[in-house]
């Protein structure tokens, strides 16, 4: 390439390659490091691991039969037995609490990602689109942001039945519009760039941009709205368990555990309790990783 | 000069924004960032469209590509209107009209990696299988002076001279025959600045392509440009080859914007240099008569009433009452 004598390039080439090497994955690894400085977020992190392993071999480390009846040890205090007591059938609540993790997490990430992927895609539609398509997908996300969300979720539950099933479309029915806002306005930023514009200019399709273009950009804000709702989704799965709409006896949840419990205050207060600080501990645990993950995603907040 | 000199020819293109209005704002204001300008672009020239920012040059490079619908107007590539396309027919033209942006920050996606940014063109107009396409991608890199290598990498891993190299490698992908350069050397240092217009000279010749430069740099269209055009407040107010422009302008404001380069003498500093009078006017609020008036040192009377159109005077055109001399 003799015609090019003239413009070298403006890296010298034998740094080049290790240069590339030590680039590579700077984004992501940046991230990673800004995350770790974050004690907080590690703490929600080492509690959320503890957690899913507690909840994945739970048949394993829980020390008694989660629906066994012992009519004769109904209501205990803690004991060395029973470390959290036992509940009005004397089933052991630290047992029931690990097999409501099970559930709880399920119920916390599957509408989740149903909320994050209907949110995304109305998002990126409606602000790329712009136009008609907006304006019908807004209003859309106002009536649902407008409409109570706990009841539309109850009228869901109550229409259609309480089972899992039914709680992930009521929970991604009242999470996808404040996801969809969010995208959307990102979306708009991001249409102006210079790089959607060169994109349009190469005769790239309109499909193709929303998806292949501009989706990439909007990731890291998936993410942190992931983490975010998760607690949220936990919650709302609680407030629905409890107001006997969700989770069916004798499975186990932790809104249907604080549910049933609150009955026994008095005589056994470990049975709601225990299973509300255990939602308490997860959603705090949660946050913590979604801040955490927020500063680290953004490049203005490093360090 | 036959038609098929012409590349791409401007019919009378304006361009109008809303601005406000609504709801309860009141009536919308329209600001003429382009207001019917008429222009030929010859067959592997460079046409430098030069004037201050805010008088629509950007704007009408965006419109001549449709990257923005015209307001009204015609342009005319190799005998096609491009106003009176479909979607598809456009988008399968855009593999001949190009464009290379101003800020080369913005202009690469930061979550692609070089290869798939080039590779991007040559998918959307079904360049061929898969390998196809990565040669092509590491041919363009070394086209544009770049290691092939770099093909793996992230915009933000190269220097702001090497991310314009990538940004035209991108636009020239499909072999286009007409390139929009829109200030494209500006957000770049002068060393670098020099050697990107020397790649874009070297890549005109070779690969037979008339560039639409876009600038405010007036060295830069000296040094670069066959024929310039001068743009004041969204009208052409002069049109002349770079030579005959330089050595005798015509327009009253292409004397003054010349007059305003800083000279690198230093006893040459404030002598005899008529300077503008007044602000840019604003193109919400147009003056009467001719658009320049409110800042003309030669302005008479007639030029506040009467709104002058551009004449041709020998191979030049020119939109003034009083031409400097002709």
């Amino acid at each position: 390439m003799t015609h090019t004598s003239d413009l070298a390039p403006d890296l010298p080439p034998d740094l080049a390659p290790a240069h590339e090497a030590l680039e590579e994955a700077s984004f992501l690894r940046d991230t990673v490091r800004a995350f770790r400085r974050n004690r907080m977020a590690m703490v929600g992190l080492a509690f959320v691991v503890a957690l899913v392993v507690c909840a994945v071999f739970a048949p394993w480390i829980s020390p008694h039969d989660p629906y066994r009846v012992a009519l004769d040890e109904q209501l205990l205090g803690p004991s060395r037995t029973y470390w959290l007591g036992t509940d009005n059938f004397g089933r052991d609540v630290l047992t029931r609490i690990l097999y409501g993790a099970r559930i709880s997490l399920v119920v916390g990430i599957v509408p989740s990602l149903i909320s994050l992927a209907i949110g995304a895609v109305m998002g990126i539609l409606s602000g790329y689109l712009g136009g008609r398509t907006d304006f019908v997908v807004m209003r859309l996300a106002d009536m649902m942001i407008a409409f109570p969300s706990l009841l539309l979720a109850m009228v869901v539950m109550y229409t259609l039945g309480a089972n899992l099933l039914n709680i992930f479309l009521a929970l991604a029915l009242v999470g996808w519009a404040s996801v969809a806002r969010v995208v959307r306005s990102q979306t708009l930023a991001l249409r102006e760039k210079e790089f959607i514009e060169a994109a349009r200019a190469n005769g790239t399709s309109r499909s193709r941009i929303m998806f292949g273009h501009i989706f990439p950009n909007v990731i890291p804000t998936l993410i942190v709205l992931f983490s975010l709702s998760i607690p949220e989704a936990i919650m709302w799965e609680s407030s629905l368990s409890f107001l006997g709409v969700g989770v069916q006896p004798p499975e186990a949840s932790w809104g249907l555990l604080v549910a049933k419990g609150k009955e026994y205050m008095f005589q056994a207060p470990t049975v709601a309790i225990a299973p509300g600080i255990a939602i308490l501990l997860t959603v705090l645990a949660f946050n913590f990783i979604g801040d955490g993950l927020r500063d680290a995603l953004d490049p203005s907040m490093k360090d | 000069m036959t038609a098929s000199d012409i590349v791409l020819s401007v019919r009378d293109v304006t361009k109008h924004y809303r601005v406000g209005g609504g709801f309860a704002g009141g009536p919308a204001k329209v600001v003429r960032a382009v207001d019917g300008v008429t222009l030929d672009i010859r067959a592997r020239e460079t046409f430098a469209l030069v004037g201050e920012s805010g008088c629509g040059k950007t704007t009408l490079g965006r419109v001549m590509l449709r990257l923005q619908e015209p307001t009204s107007g015609q342009i005319d590539y190799r005998g096609t209107d491009l106003t009176g396309l479909d979607e598809a027919a456009m988008r399968a033209l855009r593999k001949r009209l190009q464009i290379v942006f101003q800020d080369p920050y913005a202009s690469l996606n930061p979550r692609m990696r070089i290869g798939e940014i080039l590779a991007e063109p040559l998918r959307s107009h079904g360049y061929g299988p898969p390998a196809d396409i990565r040669d092509r991608c590491a041919e363009l890199l070394e086209m544009v002076g770049l290691r092939k290598q770099y093909l793996h990498n992230y915009p933000h891993q190269f220097s702001g001279g090497q991310r314009q190299r990538i940004g035209i490698a991108r636009a020239l992908a499909n072999n286009p025959d007409f390139v929009v350069c829109d200030e494209s050397v500006s957000a770049l240092d002068v060393s670098i600045q020099a050697q990107v217009l020397n790649l874009l000279a070297d890549l005109q010749d070779r690969l037979k392509l008339t560039y639409f430069f876009i600038t405010h740099d007036l060295a830069v269209v000296r040094q670069f440009a066959d024929r310039v055009g001068v743009m004041f407040l969204g009208r052409l107010v002069e049109l002349g080859t770079t030579e005959e422009l330089f050595a005798q302008p015509l327009h009253p404001y292409t004397m003054l914007l010349m007059s305003a380069v800083p000279r690198p003498d230093p006893r040459q500093r404030g002598r005899d240099r008529p300077m503008m009078q007044g602000e840019i006017p604003s193109p919400m609020h147009l003056p009467s008569g001719c658009r320049f008036h409110t800042r003309c040192p030669f302005a008479q009377e007639i030029c506040r009433r009467e709104d002058p159109s551009l004449q041709a005077i020998g191979s030049r055109a020119v939109a003034c009452h009083f031409p400097l001399s002709g």
